[in-house]
């Protein structure tokens, strides 16, 4: 009995003891960094430059960031923030990131079987990845794992991102060891799928759905939409052709944004992805 | 009495010799094309001297050093250049490579005059020479020879040891070369020396070539010259173990072999300088072993710089059965490649082909710390404890750990019993930490 | 030169590239896991011999508790079925090795749960598990059920079917009562009350020296163990030789061969070098001579052990890593 009652008194003391700690050290935070924390996506990505979403919301709250800084916040909860805090809500563009290949596995063969480590950063130090075009997409989804919001899956071999899920953080960017991903303004309808400088011809032999440098989409659209690159040609992000400029492309290597995706599941059986 | 030098670690693969180490060395038959890589070496690319359509004769100089750490390319035979475009190489990528069509006749260029007196020769005009004929080290990183002789001031050497280990299994290119043209190697081996100003020479064989051993020492009983038998121990033909296993010198980490007044060169590297030197005959061929289980008739053979590697295994009768793997080198070190027209190179020691069965399936498992890697290693650094933080991106802590001194063996995946791919991490974690240090290095 | 056959040359789309080397050792962890199996049987029919059928029962419950407990985890978080790799076979033989011939079965159980669920599935399999399964197991039965842990069987060798009679180990009357006259022979050849596995020193050495010879296990660490406990005990012996045991004693009673061959020299848990190893083994046998002598527990092998398999991670570091030719300054681990 005096056992429980040494019990219940040391509990109670102790627990005395660290309320009265909380109140006595008790750090002042400012409320409205929780708030404005709620309101980030959380996802700690690091596209805003800090050390993830509480030091953002910090740095916004000592005014030394803005709201416009996170790529990944949608204009909703921007606007909410900046009512929050008393700022102007600044204009964004939103963004999106673009693997710049269309070489799935169906029109891009793998030169090779690969065996090995299931990483293209590991992978292109083996025979330089072992695909048959050297600068396409080599499918074993490391950007997909670095994505923060699953917005990039691996469909035949091919590494695509769903636009409705990217939120232009770019911290795949990086870990392309080809170099692929480039993050666009979201509103471009149109993408080019192909980063390879090769020469047409070449290009041709290894992949199906390379840009071969026809320049038929710079006819097709208007003066500067288009340029060309070498052999490639690249889109004019500040001056973006129509979507309906991706049927004067014989490859479609140039394919609709939404399409992409979609036409990357439909149309495509899956295929036997070399194991990794 | 046999001498048997030790190093630590190292692991004992099944040679696999006895397919290809009786085969004399063949001649290859003239080939209609030559496909030249340039860049054959590690180092600059070379500057061509050659355009489309030129003439040119065998062994004339097409490409010259471009820059301290470079080598020159010579013609491989008389002919017109027909092409001047790229070649696909060891490693996957594209290479810039000329295309030599034969004329047929052979005609070798006059410009190296030999050079009978060469013992009388002054050592720079030796040098002079070697750095000409476009050598470099053929065991297999094809490092320019003229650098490895020309040390700088403040790094006397005093040893030279000829590599003739040949450790990695299946290649025997280099037994081949010890007993066919032993007197062409122990010319090198003057000639290097000379050019060196050193009197300490020896030539380390594994005991597991006793006849060229035995051929050896009896050509150089009353020489410099001293015959090391060592034991049979891969990677014994790795430099910094080589030289330690000869001298007990210990090549500081992160250093080179000059740190410790050391010059190591292959045994076939030293043929080429004799040649060089005692007839003005520039590196245009090498000897590779062509072999493997799916091989009709393994050998070796003479070939010369650009021939594709399908003719190579043309001269050894073709296949039997596919193979599921084709190596450029060993099995422990050697590069495995999926096209046939990759040119052989100045470093092409052997070709290997593995049938289905010899390839081992990539199946990894959680290291269990069993530490085999940690007693395989020549480098002594934990090749286990640094994949897993490899596994986990942490390359600053591999770095602490000491990846960068990894040199890529082989012994410790070959060992591993989960079957983990620990050369192809440490790859990857010397890569992120050289461009890391190259990141720094530019700010 | 003619041939009758045109050369076949390979086909290039059935190649496989993946980075050097192409040639690896056969010994696989299947393989490894089945030899240290094979080895723990002498050890293992010395038991049964000894001990009589309820040995045996003890054996069969745990091995297979081990693998149903093992298959359920792989199961419960969708991992691939690891039974194959028989590391949880193996941890369920040495479980029983660990515990006497009485432990009824539900308590064997028990066992396999803490042992692969507690000691290995919860940091994620093979590999991963910082303590020794077996012995994580037997140190928390030790605690929950120290009655039923502590009872042992008197051996009857031979008659499998006798009634369990319990007895003492020599460990525990070293404690109670003085023991008059050490019959060394017995202890060696295991008639003594103890554990299913840990009585017979001569059928646990035979299975020892052959995983040495078969370079599985190092010999330095079960050398570093029992020469450390050996030391230690000789000099509390020589210092009072009325009170503590003859060093032959401690070599030959307890769990000590057995913990020496079979859990110092577990793979994962303990470190990665020969020299990590020796500081292993010689921190375990001083443990284990510390408990044994002064501690209040007659036998200290399997705590000695969990100890420096939680110290495992810190000797790593400080024995490993130093590269060929590196300056002793310069060594940054």
């Amino acid at each position: 009995m005096s056992a429980i009652m040494v019990l219940v008194l040391v509990g109670l003391g102790l627990g005395l003891l660290i309320g009265i700690a909380v109140k006595l050290f008790a750090v002042e935070t400012d409320p409205r960094i929780e708030q404005v924390e709620e309101l980030l996506p959380n996802a700690n990505c690091g596209a805003c430059g800090f050390a993830g979403c509480a030091d953002f919301a910090r740095a916004m709250v000592g005014q030394t960031a803005s709201a416009g800084q996170c790529p990944s916040t949608s204009d909703d909860a921007v606007k909410q923030i900046c009512a929050l805090l008393g700022t102007e809500a600044s204009q964004r563009t939103a963004m999106v990131a673009v693997v710049k290949c269309g070489g799935n596995a169906a029109v891009a063969q793998a030169a090779a079987h690969y065996n090995g480590i299931s990483d293209c950063r590991s992978a292109s130090l083996v025979a330089s990845g072992a695909k048959n075009c050297l600068h396409g997409c080599l499918g074993l989804g490391t950007c997909a794992r670095a994505c923060p919001f699953g917005a990039i899956e691996v469909i035949a071999g091919l590494a695509v991102v769903h636009p409705e899920l990217c939120t232009g953080c770019a911290k795949c960017v990086a870990t392309c060891p080809r170099n692929l991903i480039e993050v666009a303004p979201a509103s471009t309808p149109v993408h080019i799928l192909c980063n390879s400088p090769e020469k047409g011809a070449a290009k041709m032999k290894v992949c199906k759905a390379a840009c071969i440098g026809c320049r038929k989409c710079l006819n097709a659209g208007d003066e500067g939409q288009i340029q060309m690159a070498g052999f490639l040609a690249k889109i004019n992000y500040d001056n973006p052709p129509t979507a309906g400029i991706a049927a004067s492309c014989p490859t479609k290597c140039l394919q609709p944004v939404a399409a992409a995706a979609r036409s990357a599941q439909t149309t495509l059986e899956p295929c036997e992805v070399t194991n990794g | 009495m046999a001498e048997h030098f030790l190093f630590h670690g190292g692991v004992h693969p099944d040679d696999g010799k006895s397919l290809s180490c009786h085969c004399t060395i063949q001649d290859a038959p003239l080939l209609e094309k030559y496909l030249l890589p340039l860049q054959q070496h590690i180092g600059a690319p070379p500057k061509l001297l050659v355009k489309k359509n030129d003439n040119v004769l065998r062994g004339q100089c097409i490409a010259e050093p471009g820059g301290f750490v470079s080598a020159a390319i010579h013609a491989p035979t008389s002919g017109k250049v027909t092409l001047v475009g790229e070649c696909p190489g060891a490693n996957g990528a594209s290479m810039p490579a000329i295309e030599i069509t034969s004329d047929g006749e052979d005609k070798a260029d006059q410009s190296l005059a030999p050079m009978t007196d060469w013992q009388d020769t002054d050592p720079e005009l030796l040098k002079k020479r070697i750095g000409a004929a476009g050598i470099v080290g053929m065991g297999g990183a094809a490092f320019p020879t003229l650098v490895k002789l020309s040390p700088p001031p403040g790094k006397p050497i005093d040893v030279l040891i000829l590599n003739g280990v040949e450790c990695e299994p299946c290649l025997t290119a280099d037994h081949r070369l010890m007993l066919e043209s032993p007197g062409r190697i122990i010319a090198g081996a003057q000639i290097l020396a000379r050019s060196l100003g050193l009197e300490k020479v020896y030539i380390g064989i594994e005991a597991n070539k006793p006849d060229a051993i035995r051929q050896l020492r009896d050509l150089t009983a009353n020489t410099n010259i001293k015959v090391v038998e060592l034991r049979v121990r891969y990677p014994q033909g790795a430099e910094k173990q080589l030289i330690y296993a000869i001298t007990q010198r210990k090549v500081p980490a992160g250093g080179l072999p000059m740190d410790v007044g050391c010059v190591v060169q292959n045994v076939a590297t030293a043929a080429a300088v004799a040649e060089a030197v005692i007839d003005g005959k520039p590196l245009y061929e090498r000897i590779t072993t062509v072999t493997g289980s799916p091989v009709v008739s393994p050998g070796n053979w003479r070939l010369r710089m650009g021939t594709p590697l399908s003719m190579a295994l043309e001269l050894a009768g073709g296949v039997h059965s596919d193979p599921a793997k084709l190596i450029m080198g060993g099995p422990m070190m050697g590069t495995s490649v999926y096209r046939l027209d990759i040119p052989i190179m100045k470093n092409t020691s052997g070709i290997l082909l593995l049938s289905p069965e010899e390839v081992h399936q990539f199946t990894s498992q959680a290291c269990i710390s069993c530490g085999r890697c940690v007693d395989a290693c020549p480098m002594t650094i934990m090749p286990g404890t640094l994949s897993v933080q490899i596994e986990n991106e942490a390359f600053d802590l591999a770095e602490q750990w000491n990846a960068m001194d990894c040199i890529e063996c082989g012994c410790c995946s070959y060992i591993c019993p989960a079957g983990r791919p620990l050369v192809q991490h440490l790859r990857r974690a010397k890569a992120e930490i050289l461009a890391k240090r190259r990141a720094a290095a530019q700010k | 030169m003619t041939t009758d056959k045109p050369i076949k040359l390979p086909d290039t789309s059935k190649l496989i590239v993946s980075s050097s080397p192409h040639f690896h050792a056969s010994q696989n962890v299947s393989h490894i896991m089945l030899l240290v199996i094979a080895a723990l049987m002498p050890a293992c029919a010395a038991g049964v011999y000894l001990f009589g059928w309820r040995a045996l029962q003890v054996l069969v419950v745990c091995s297979l508790g081990c693998m149903a407990v093992e298959a359920c985890f792989c199961k419960l978080i969708g991992k691939p079925l690891s039974l194959r790799d028989f590391s949880a076979l193996l941890t369920g033989i040495l479980l029983a090795m660990n515990l006497s011939a009485s432990t009824p079965w539900w308590i064997c159980l028990v066992g396999c749960l803490l042992a692969i669920g507690l000691g290995k599935c919860i940091y994620g399999g093979l590999g991963y598990n910082p303590f020794n399964p077996a012995l994580v197991a037997r140190v928390g039965l030790l605690i929950a059920f120290p009655g039923a842990m502590t009872t042992w069987v008197k051996p009857e060798p031979g008659k499998l079917l006798s009634d369990a009679v319990t007895t003492a180990t020599p460990l525990g009357q070293l404690g109670t009562d003085n023991i008059v006259g050490h019959d060394y022979m017995s202890y060696f050849l295991g008639t003594i009350g103890g554990c299913i596995g840990e009585t017979s020193a001569l059928a646990l050495l035979i299975g020892g020296l052959a995983l040495i010879l078969l370079k599985i296990i190092r010999w330095q660490v079960p050398a570093a163990f029992i020469g450390t406990v050996a030391v230690i005990t000789g000099l509390a012996h020589l210092a009072s030789p009325e009170t503590t045991a003859t060093p032959l004693f401690h070599l030959l009673t307890g769990g000590l061969v057995l913990g020496a061959f079979f859990m110092a020299t577990d793979m994962v848990t303990t470190p990665m070098s020969v020299k990590g190893g020796i500081i292993f083994g010689i921190g375990c046998g001083i443990i284990t001579s510390v408990i044994r002598i002064w501690g209040n527990y007659p036998e200290g092998v399997s705590f000695s052990i969990l100890f420096m398999n939680a110290l495992t991670p810190l000797i790593d570091r400080y024995t490993g890593g130093k590269p060929f030719g590196a300056r002793r300054k310069e060594a940054t681990t």
